[in-house]
This record gives C-alpha cells, sequence and structure tokens, in this order.
C-alpha cells in the first residue's frame, strides 16, 4: 500500500532520516518508536505526501508520488486517514462539522452518512462536545476527534501519530480498541507512539510489529518490547 | 453554452456544507459588494451614455443623408440656363454624388408643412430646388457656393443640416467613450475581484492546507471562493444596476430632441439591457476568482 525504498529526508542540513525502507503491507499494524526528535513525525509525513523525500522513492498504492499531480495526491489521500500529533482542525467549524470534513470535501452527502457520523463521535465520547468549536475542547479530546476524522472515510491506511499522548490509561485503551477492529477488517495501521505500555499491551492482543527510529535509521524493535 | 450554464447552476445552488469550510471573510465581502455595486452604477451610465449617442448619431446622420438643396431664384427667363449651370458645377464638384431637380410634386410636399395642402405652386414664384446627396466624406460648401455665385447667380446653396457632421463625429466618438468606459469597469471589476479573492486565499491559507490535508481537491477548494466571489458580485451589481436604473430614470426628461444632456436614457427594449450587467459582472468575478484561486493554489504549498 505505501512502499519507501531507500528513502532519505533533510529538511535543509543534515539527513534527518536516510536508507529508510519499508513496505507496509495491507493489514499489518506497526508502532514506531523513538526518541523526541527522532523523525516520526516527518515519517508519516513522507507516508501520507506532505513532504516528499529528498531521496529515494516513496510509492503509494503502487504509484511513485513523484509523479502524482495534485488532484492523484488529494484521491491517494482520502484512502489514508491521518492523525496529526497536532491535530489540525478547521476551528471555525463544530466538532462534528470537523470529523465530517474528510466527507464533506470528498464531495460525499454528509447528511446519508449521519448515522456512521453519530456512532463514531459516541464511539469516541465526544457526545457532548460535538457542536462546541475545537480550541474549546481538551488536549485528549482534540485527539479523539483527530482520530475519528482519520477513519471516517473507512481509509485503508491509518496513520496516527501520538493519538493517545493525551488521553488517561482507559480512552487510550478504547482508542486502540478502535484501531484493533479496524485493523481486524484488514485496515493497515501505523502508529507512532512513545507509550511502551500501550504497545505492549496492545501486543498481547494482535501480531504487530515494532520500528524504532535511531540515528536516522529505520530498525525493528527487539523481543524487549 | 448549456455546459456552461449547468454548471453556473450547480454554482448558483451551491452546498451548504462546502460554503462553511472556507470561513466568512467579513471585510473583503462588504468591500466586493460594495465595489461591485458602484461598479453596476457606473455602468449603467455608461450604457445609456452609449445608447443615447447612438440613437442620437443615427437621427442626425439620417438628417445629414437627406441632402441639401440648391434654390435657384431667377427670373423666368433665366431660370432654364441658370439651372443648368448650377447643375454643371455640381456635377464638377468632388464630394457631390449626384444632383436631381425636385418635381412640382415633390415641392409640394417639402412646402406642406409650412403652407398648406392647396399650395397653388403654378401660381407662386416657386424657386427651383435641386437636390445635393453628398458622399460620405462630404464636399467643400464654401467653394462650392463661390462657384455657384460665378455660374449661377441665382442659386444658393442651402445645407443647414451639414453643420450637424461633426456633431455626429463627437456622437459616434462618445459612443465609443462609452464602450470603453464599460469596458474599463469590466476590466477594473476583475482586477479588484482577483486582488480581494487572493487577500481571501492568503487569509485561508491554514484552512486551505487542512482541507488538503484530508483530500481536498484544488478545484474544490477554489469553487468554494469561486462561488462566494460570484454571488457577491451578482448581489451587489443588482443593487447598483437597480439604483443606476433608477437614477437614469429619474433623470429629467427633454422635450427637444437636440437637448444632448437630458436625453441621455434607455428607450423601450433597451430598458432591458442593463439587467445584464450584474450577470456580466457575476460572469467576470467568476473567471477572475477561478483564475486567482487555482494560480494561487498552485503556488501554495
Ligand atoms: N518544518 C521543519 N523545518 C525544519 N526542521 C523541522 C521541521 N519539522 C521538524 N523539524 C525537525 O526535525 C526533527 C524531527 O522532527 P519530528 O517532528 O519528525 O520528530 P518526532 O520524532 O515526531 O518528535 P516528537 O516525538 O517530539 O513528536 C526535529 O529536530 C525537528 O526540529
Ligand atoms: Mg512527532
Amino acid at each position: 500500500m505505501i512502499e519507501l525504498d531507500n528513502v532519505a529526508y533533510s529538511y535543509g542540513g543534515d539527513d534527518l532520516l536516510s536508507d529508510i525502507s519499508l513496505r507496509i503491507q495491507p493489514g499489518s499494524f506497526h508502532f514506531l518508536t523513538g526518541p523526541s526528535g527522532s523523525g516520526k513525525s516527518t515519517f508519516l509525513k513522507l507516508c501520507y505526501m506532505d513532504l516528499s523525500p529528498s531521496s529515494g522513492l516513496v510509492q503509494v498504492f503502487g504509484q511513485d508520488v513523484r509523479g502524482l499531480a495534485r488532484d492523484q495526491v488529494a484521491l491517494a489521500r482520502r484512502r489514508i486517514g491521518v492523525v496529526h500529533q497536532d491535530c489540525r482542525f478547521l476551528d471555525h467549524l463544530s466538532v462534528a462539522e470537523n470529523i465530517a470534513l474528510p466527507l464533506t470535501v470528498a464531495g460525499r452527502d454528509v447528511e446519508a452518512e449521519k448515522d456512521n457520523l453519530k456512532a463514531l463521535i459516541d464511539w469516541v465520547g465526544l457526545r457532548d462536545q460535538q457542536q462546541q468549536c475545537p480550541p474549546e475542547l481538551s488536549g485528549g479530546e482534540r485527539q479523539r476527534a483527530a482520530l475519528a476524522r482519520a477513519v471516517i472515510m473507512g481509509p485503508d491506511v491509518i496513520l496516527a501519530d501520538e493519538p493517545t499522548g493525551n488521553v488517561d490509561w482507559e480512552m487510550s485503551q478504547r482508542l486502540m480498541s478502535l484501531l484493533i477492529e479496524l485493523n481486524k477488517m484488514g485496515k493497515s495501521v501505523m502508529l507512532a507512539t512513545h507509550d511502551l505500555n500501550l504497545i505492549r499491551t496492545t501486543k498481547n492482543q494482535i501480531s504487530a510489529r515494532v520500528l524504532r527510529i535511531a540515528n536516522r535509521k529505520l530498525q525493528l524493535a527487539g523481543a524487549d518490547l | 453554452m448549456k455546459a456552461v450554464l449547468a454548471s453556473l447552476m450547480e454554482l448558483l445552488r451551491g452546498d451548504v456544507q462546502a460554503d462553511r469550510v472556507v470561513p466568512p471573510t467579513g471585510f473583503t465581502a462588504t468591500l466586493t459588494t460594495l465595489t461591485a455595486g458602484a461598479m453596476a452604477f457606473l455602468a449603467v451610465f455608461a450604457l445609456a451614455l452609449s445608447f443615447a449617442t447612438g440613437r442620437l448619431a443615427e437621427r442626425w446622420s439620417s438628417e445629414l443623408a437627406r441632402s441639401s438643396t440648391v434654390r435657384i431664384s431667377a427670373p423666368e427667363a433665366e431660370l432654364e440656363a441658370q439651372t443648368r449651370a448650377a447643375q454643371e458645377v455640381l456635377r464638377l464638384t468632388p464630394g457631390v454624388a449626384r444632383s436631381r431637380i425636385l418635381g412640382e410634386e415633390e415641392q409640394r410636399l417639402l412646402l406642406e408643412p409650412w403652407f398648406g395642402p392647396d399650395l397653388p405652386i403654378d401660381a407662386l414664384p416657386i424657386p427651383r430646388l435641386i437636390e445635393v446627396v453628398e458622399e460620405d466624406d462630404g464636399y467643400d460648401a464654401e467653394g462650392l457656393r463661390l462657384r455657384l455665385a460665378a455660374e449661377a447667380p441665382g442659386a444658393v446653396l442651402d445645407d443647414h443640416t451639414r453643420w450637424r457632421r461633426p456633431l455626429v463625429e463627437a456622437a459616434n466618438r462618445l459612443r465609443v467613450l462609452g464602450w470603453t468606459a464599460i469596458t474599463l469597469i469590466a476590466l477594473s471589476t476583475a482586477a479588484m475581484i482577483t486582488l480581494a479573492a487572493r487577500a481571501a486565499l492568503a487569509a485561508n491559507a491554514q484552512v486551505i492546507r487542512v482541507t488538503r490535508l484530508v483530500g481536498a481537491r484544488d478545484i474544490y477548494i477554489a469553487r468554494a471562493f469561486v462561488r462566494r466571489f460570484t454571488l457577491r458580485t451578482l448581489a451587489g451589481g443588482a443593487v447598483g444596476t437597480l439604483l443606476g436604473m433608477g437614477a437614469v430614470a429619474l433623470l429629467p426628461r427633454a422635450a427637444e430632441e437636440g437637448a444632448f444632456l437630458t436625453g441621455l436614457g434607455f428607450v423601450g427594449l433597451h430598458w432591458l439591457w442593463p439587467l445584464l450587467i450584474p450577470l456580466f459582472g457575476a460572469m467576470v468575478a467568476f473567471w477572475a476568482t477561478r483564475g486567482a484561486a487555482l494560480s494561487a493554489l498552485k503556488a501554495l504549498k
């Protein structure tokens, strides 16, 4: 689905990431760890075509991203659900409208998917907050809304950047169970997190690979996790 | 044409949800509507000017085409000779297309408005009239007058309508100016809307970024802006046009056809023309915003 081949990336100075190769297969579950500033978010941005590699090849759904027109990028993004670390909402829209935004911009009839939307909002526990604006939400509520927005289109791949950074253990388990559910339905999941506990607990439920970024490289983490 | 209309209808119908994605920009919105209104108001007057001068030019030049006359008053004995002499002079005058002696019946018709139908034309010392039809460039009236005086002393050139020639020219110029003004108004509207659209796009860079991240295509984002600016221009233009038409309608009427200034206005079906101004303005806004949006989106990473 998403394939990186010998990819390097730098924001201008030295390479932040180099020699990165990875294949995200359908139905796979990956954790991505690494020290703060090691480039986890950058890696995910390469995957959802927010950044293009300094060198190497990134293929999304079988297409070289360098050859993609902006419209094709837009269409590919509809199949990739992203939870951004900083959430990225439209502050003038309600929480419910923000969650439905991918449907709206894809020209889908939001009214027709009302039930789906409602179920999803209930699932992430935002029923009481859905008419508020994003700035009025707590950090954890924002992350839940971001996760809901990431999955509303039923994407093939879900890329989540610290989706449980600001929520309590119980809520993080709840969010994880949503991701696990989706993974069982065949969606690929890639989740960047510092939370080793979360990784351990999840690994007990499904088979997940743990990747770590260290010294600019992507490594498969050992059995200690 | 059908496709354009269909896309315009779709644009107007809009999409409430999509419209909310781009936040309303209060100040630019008001400014756009106001400017569109002012431009439409001006356009009504430019249009009225064009039509009025067009009418004037048409009327005056049709009077011009009615030619001038050479009137020959001479004793019975000399009349024939002088007529022939005058005709010969006319034949040799550059700029005179042809000349023709008016028959008695025609003379009677010409004089009827002044003397009534029962004019005993035979009994009166009615002068002989030669109709002179001139070419487009006209002839040299002074020169013709001098030559007539030499060849046929009883001949008088009557070119009462010729003085209007420069006026017709002026009217035509004014008409061109009117259309130039309309073109300039359209161009300024396009420029103004391009600037406003660019400002709105720049102010919404963050919104554009987020909508792109969730899979919005350029055309979707552009359409949100296009719809907004087109509708604002349409609304402002409609109000401006109606006010302009009202102002033109309230101009004092002139009884005299020659009263140029007060003749400004629309006549009959011409009143329908200004109604096209808001539509035309909306079209200008549509293309201007679309161009501005698509090029800005291309530049925006
Ligand atoms: N737009 C940018 N321009 C320049 N440098 C950047 C930019 N974005 C990130 N960086 C730098 O790149 C490095 C990696 O950033 P990134 O956000 O990928 O780290 P991360 O692993 O996600 O960190 P964290 O765990 O804190 O979220 C950091 O040192 C950061 O300062
Ligand atoms: Mg990060």
